[in-house]
């Protein structure tokens, strides 16, 4: 399978900071040492607490952040090089956490078409641009609305469509339903495996939901910025103790069958889903 | 006793105008004294609206708000007392933070209701105490903080206050799952020492599962319910039509009910799950 995304050896650290707060002098790096190659038309989420780098790991990919050693490639595309910044933030399209910091224009529609505008995009294909993207997000019928009249999951939703009308093979959203109720949550993420099964795009999935993480292909966990599992959800949800032990969590379904697995029951460590555990409990029962 | 209570209470925005829009339909509540509640609803379904007439921030358009069976908004000179007796803690508190040291940011509310110094630093002590805050960082600034301490330090502010209800507007969200967790266990230890009453606000049905006595559920600017949690979760079909839903654990179980599986109807977190499994299951060993 062709990498899409390759990142190799990245060591980073933020800038001291220069007002008199009482940080350590010594600033510690952030991420240590990151290898990490992800798969075109793959859908991996990566875990971790607050503070493992995750996010911090997320914005080199699209060259928000550089290396202070090690390289990040976007389809073979160095992101430390700066004349290759907007075809890499081109290819790489990032949704963040909170939808009212994304959203710049007053109507929908040309809140979409920003970013192609800046692209120099022609207008009659911007336009067919913003319409696919709406479609693709199933906010078409909303074109003409206000964003500030819209819930937290539509917002989301448009600003994931912004992304879209560039055209990316990936996209990298931090905790995109982290403000959203629940409806509002299942929206979002039904978009995102839509967009990840219908039209091949990559996504990159920042989460602390773990049933979101269940969706993905592949699961990576940061601590302490080092990747310490790398896996199907499977086999990361089975790892119980780890996963709490670094400050996260598994599925409830996949805690129950933990917890009867400890008292001697044999239920299989591998159930993410609600399907699995009622079939593994019917089996037991 | 109840210690807030509403009697059709409606409000409407901007009314008169073509954006009118009542966000909160005649709504009757009795909140009860020493409670842990959870707030749940769909986006808009007005609770935020609701919640900011329980310490008068906003007026009803009609019906009461009655605080320890006073109106609040009987007396206008009162309303200073009623928002000292009914705290408010919003979103993303710790943008609130803006004093030199966190213990004098906590301090803050304590020192306008005209408390003694003394009791002050009793206050900031044990409230710091309750929220599992280690004392040296009372003297740090609150900007030099982690993200939980922050906001950590912001909702002690107004638990200094002391207030006889406290309202959490979505006091996790963004914090990773132990956070949350540490947040939620920290909250309830707090509810349990002062025994005040604590509405807690939140999109996740697993954590007010797990944290909260009774749930409060907004939906299309009316209460649909007050009930207790394990009476909630029981209607998930009605829940999930309301744009919310069930515990993931809950809607196994019920699926597994409705398969004829003799289990109780309140299973709503692993621990009650696994244990009415267990029961289950030992039922069986002593039928063969």
């Amino acid at each position: 399978m062709e990498k899409i995304i390759k990142a190799e050896h990245i060591v980073f650290r933020y800038p001291a900071d220069t007002e008199e707060n009482q940080k350590p002098a010594e600033n510690p790096p952030i991420l240590k040492d990151i290898s990490l190659e992800i798969e075109k038309g793959s859908f991996t989420a990566i875990l971790g607490h607050n503070g493992s780098g995750k996010s911090t790991f997320a914005k080199h990919i699209n060259a928000i952040l550089l290396p202070e050693s090690g390289k990040m490639y976007v389809e073979n595309l160095d992101t430390s090089d700066e004349n290759l910044l907007f075809e890499i933030r081109q290819k790489a399209g990032m949704v963040f956490q909170n939808p009212d910091n994304q959203i710049v224009a007053t109507v929908v529609e040309e809140d979409v078409a920003f970013a192609p505008e800046n692209l120099g995009v022609p207008p009659a294909e911007i336009r067919q641009r913003v319409d696919d993207a709406l479609k693709a997000v199933n906010m078409y019928e909303y074109k003409n609305h206000a964003p500030t009249q819209l819930s937290g999951g539509q917002k989301q939703r448009i600003a994931i469509a912004g992304v879209i009308a560039m055209q990316p093979d990936c996209i990298i959203l931090d905790e995109p339903t982290a403000m959203l109720d629940p409806q509002g949550r299942q929206e979002v993420m039904q978009t995102i495996q839509k967009l990840n099964q219908e039209k091949g795009i990559t996504i990159v999935l920042i989460t602390h939901y773990m049933e979101e993480a269940a969706l993905a292909d592949r699961i990576v966990v940061i601590d302490d910025g080092k990747i310490i599992l790398d896996d199907t959800p499977k086999k990361v949800f089975s790892q119980v103790e780890q996963m709490k032990a670094l400050g996260l969590d598994v599925p409830q379904v996949t805690e129950l069958a933990y917890e009867l697995r400890k008292v001697g029951y044999p239920v299989s460590p591998e159930i993410i889903t609600e399907e699995e555990c009622m079939q593994a409990l019917e089996a037991l029962l | 006793m109840a210690i807030l209570k509403t009697e059709g209470l409606t409000y409407t925005y901007s009314a008169g105008t073509p954006f009118e829009k009542t966000a909160v339909d005649h709504v009757d509540l009795c909140i009860e004294e020493n409670k842990m509640i959870g707030v749940i609803g769909h986006t808009g379904s007005g609770k935020s609206t609701l919640m900011q007439h329980f310490n008068g921030l906003l007026k009803p358009t009609s019906g009461k708000m009655l605080l320890e069976g006073e109106d609040i908004w009987a007396d206008k000179a009162k309303l200073r007392d009623v928002r000292f007796k009914v705290g408010l803690v919003f979103q993303y508190p710790e943008y609130q933070l803006f004093e030199e040291t966190v213990a004098k940011d906590i301090a803050f509310g304590p020192k306008n209701m005209g408390l003694s110094e003394a009791e002050i630093q009793t206050r900031i002590l044990e409230t710091a105490d309750m929220l599992g805050m280690d004392r040296e960082l009372l003297e740090r600034s609150p900007f030099a903080l982690s993200g939980g301490q922050k906001r950590r330090a912001a909702i002690a502010g107004v638990m200094a206050m002391r207030p006889k209800v406290l309202i959490l507007d979505e006091p996790c969200a963004g914090l990773d799952p132990k956070g949350r967790n540490l947040m939620l266990s920290q909250i309830r230890n707090y509810q349990k020492k002062t025994q005040s009453t604590v509405l807690l606000v939140s999109h996740s049905m697993e954590d007010v599962a797990e944290f909260t006595e009774k749930l409060l559920v907004m939906s299309k600017a009316k209460l649909f319910c007050y009930e207790d949690t394990y009476q909630v979760f029981r209607r998930a079909e009605e829940l999930k039509q309301l744009g919310l839903r069930v515990p993931q654990i809950a809607s196994v179980m019920q699926s597994l009910r409705k398969k004829g599986y003799d289990l109780p109807e309140d299973l709503y977190t692993v621990e009650a799950a696994k244990n009415a499994v267990l029961a289950l299951l030992g039922k069986g060993a002593v039928q063969c």
